[in-house]
């Protein structure tokens, strides 16, 4: 019989623009949050896994929470494209027995004491590290004036927008859609504060001709935490479990995290087809079968990008499929329903994930109805979590 | 009181950081040459620079002279916030050579707005503020926005 794991709790802080704590603080917030969300006491952790980024310290974590035999640790590279693959390590470090009940968290005071959208050059020259490992070739940028996440994202875009006729008031749509969503709910920064069209049109130039302001993430300070235990587990704890059916990742020869120029065709994201082509041979599942997407969205061209690779629509048409309400709830496919990485916080993909953990629950602010199958992908690692 | 001469402005461009399996590049950059380098077992032309042919496994590898002519694979001007180092928005573009590998550079010596993909461009250098150099690319003559 094949052996399942599950998302057993989910936590996290406010999401704000300055927390007035320590980032550990954040952390050891979200995770006693998290479990305590499952029924758990953190002498039941074993396994924790977080970003190789992540500024908080396992053993401090520990000394927090009261963890009192950890059996497993790791952390994972390339920035952002490590949120949905902590699900991935944690489902596959339960699956083979090295941990029975993990820990995933990421915590930063990622506005308020450092900012990702500011330059990332030091005045003694070389490069602030945004990524961890993974990204190798951001050295290579620097020196050019491409010096932020916006300006390396834009970069390859802005291929992929010439090669199909995508335009920045295509892209808006996906903004405002996201932003609808966050209007409605309060746990976004962006509560209540929906954006028309024109709005987006108005914003300023960050990277021309392809990111405007509201193309982009927030910067937020903020802490999510999951735990992830085997499926078996997970039915007899307090919430009802939320079962991973497949998970996996995928990077592709030459790919690398944003600074991403080196792959054969700038068209097209390789590293989430790869992810999806994976993803569904493992779960048996076809891209009609997603009812929900939660898609990093750092910057509004990846959500177009990846919803070509994951098979929503043929590439080159997600500028048409993201209009007309269908990325909406109650649209075709909703799409990153508490206000994604736009709207309601940047915490670095973690609460894209917790929204679909909700959605599935039937808690979500913004409820898909009769919600089944919800697909979570951050671009080099995606999952598939379904009820139990 | 005479007005003195402005004095020729000094160089504010971000240095390249020198990696160990790269620093062939900028060495080569600061005699202004534009360098690439290929395995010298089976020849192949990678970029970015590394310690292993990823096609026959050599570590045996040597620089060549790069055509330094190409064309424009992308194109952006970062607005906001400014460049560090920058008096003016850059073009930032991603340079496809002659010799197929890609390069993220500066178009410059056009107005940035009238750079489309596709542009010919050729290799010259821009001092940076340590004294070192960038390759940077410029419309080829009688190329045509």
């Amino acid at each position: 019989m094949t052996q399942y794991a599950a998302i057993a709790g989910i936590g996290q802080t406010e999401f704000s623009k300055n927390s007035g704590r320590s980032e550990l603080q954040l952390a050891a917030e979200a995770s006693l949050a998290a479990l305590q969300d499952a029924g758990l006491d953190p002498a039941d952790v074993d396994g924790m896994i977080t970003f190789t980024l992540d500024p908080s310290d396992e053993i401090g974590l520990c000394r927090c929470l009261g963890v009192k035999d950890l059996a497993y640790t790791t952390r994972i590279p390339g920035g952002g494209a490590a949120s949905v693959a902590t699900i991935y390590q944690a489902m596959a470090a339960v699956n083979s027995g090295i941990a029975d009940v993990v820990l995933v968290w990421r915590a930063m005071n990622e506005r308020s004491a450092y900012r990702f959208g500011q330059p990332l050059v030091p005045p003694s020259g070389g490069v602030v590290n945004v990524a961890g490992n993974g990204t190798g070739s951001l050295l290579w940028c620097m020196p050019f004036g491409a010096q932020t996440p916006a300006s390396w994202e834009a970069l390859a875009a802005q291929r992929y927008m010439e090669a199909f006729g995508v335009t920045n008031l295509d892209l808006g749509h996906v903004s405002v859609a996201q932003r609808r969503h966050a209007a409605t709910n309060p746990r976004a920064w962006f509560y209540g504060k929906p954006i028309t069209l024109e709005e987006h049109q108005q914003s300023r130039w960050i990277v021309e001709p392809v990111l405007r302001l509201l193309d982009c993430c927030q910067e937020s300070d903020g802490g999510v935490a999951l735990v992830v235990t085997s499926l078996e587990r997970a039915r007899d704890l307090k919430q009802p479990a939320i079962k991973i059916q497949a998970a996996t990742q995928s990077i592709p020869a030459e790919v690398e995290v944003i600074s991403n120029y080196y792959h054969g065709d700038l068209t097209m994201m390789p590293e989430a087809h790869g992810v999806a082509r994976r993803l569904y041979a493992k779960a048996g599942m076809r891209p009609e079968d997603m009812q929900l997407a939660m898609l990093y969205d750092a910057f509004t061209p990846q959500v177009l990008r990846q919803l070509e690779a994951f098979g929503f629509c043929p590439r080159g048409e997600a500028k048409d499929f993201v209009k007309g309400g269908n990325i909406e709830v109650g649209g075709k496919l909703p799409v990153n329903t508490n206000g994604g990485l736009i709207g309601e916080a940047y915490i670095h993909g973690m609460n894209n994930i917790t929204e679909a953990v909700r959605q599935l629950r039937g808690t979500a602010t913004n409820q898909v109805k009769g919600l089944e199958r919800a697909l979570v992908s951050c671009g080099m690692a995606g999952a598939i979590l379904t009820h139990a | 009181m005479t007005p003195t001469p402005e004095p020729q402005a000094a160089p504010t461009r971000p240095d390249p950081v020198f990696t160990p399996d790269a620093a062939f590049f900028w060495e080569g950059v600061a005699r202004g040459e534009l360098l690439g380098q290929r395995c010298s077992e089976c020849h192949k032309l990678v970029h970015p620079p590394r310690p292993m042919c990823p096609a026959c496994h050599s570590v045996k590898r040597e620089t060549v002279k790069l055509s330094g002519r190409g064309k424009v694979y992308s194109c952006v001007i970062p607005r906001h916030p400014a460049p560090l180092g920058f008096a003016e928005a850059p073009l930032v573009a991603l340079i496809e050579l002659e010799e197929g590998i890609r390069l993220v550079s500066n178009v410059i010596d056009i107005p940035p707005a009238s750079v489309r993909a596709g542009l010919e461009v050729e290799v010259t250098f821009a001092p940076t503020r340590g004294g070192k150099a960038v390759p940077v690319f410029r419309p080829r003559q009688g190329a045509r926005p």
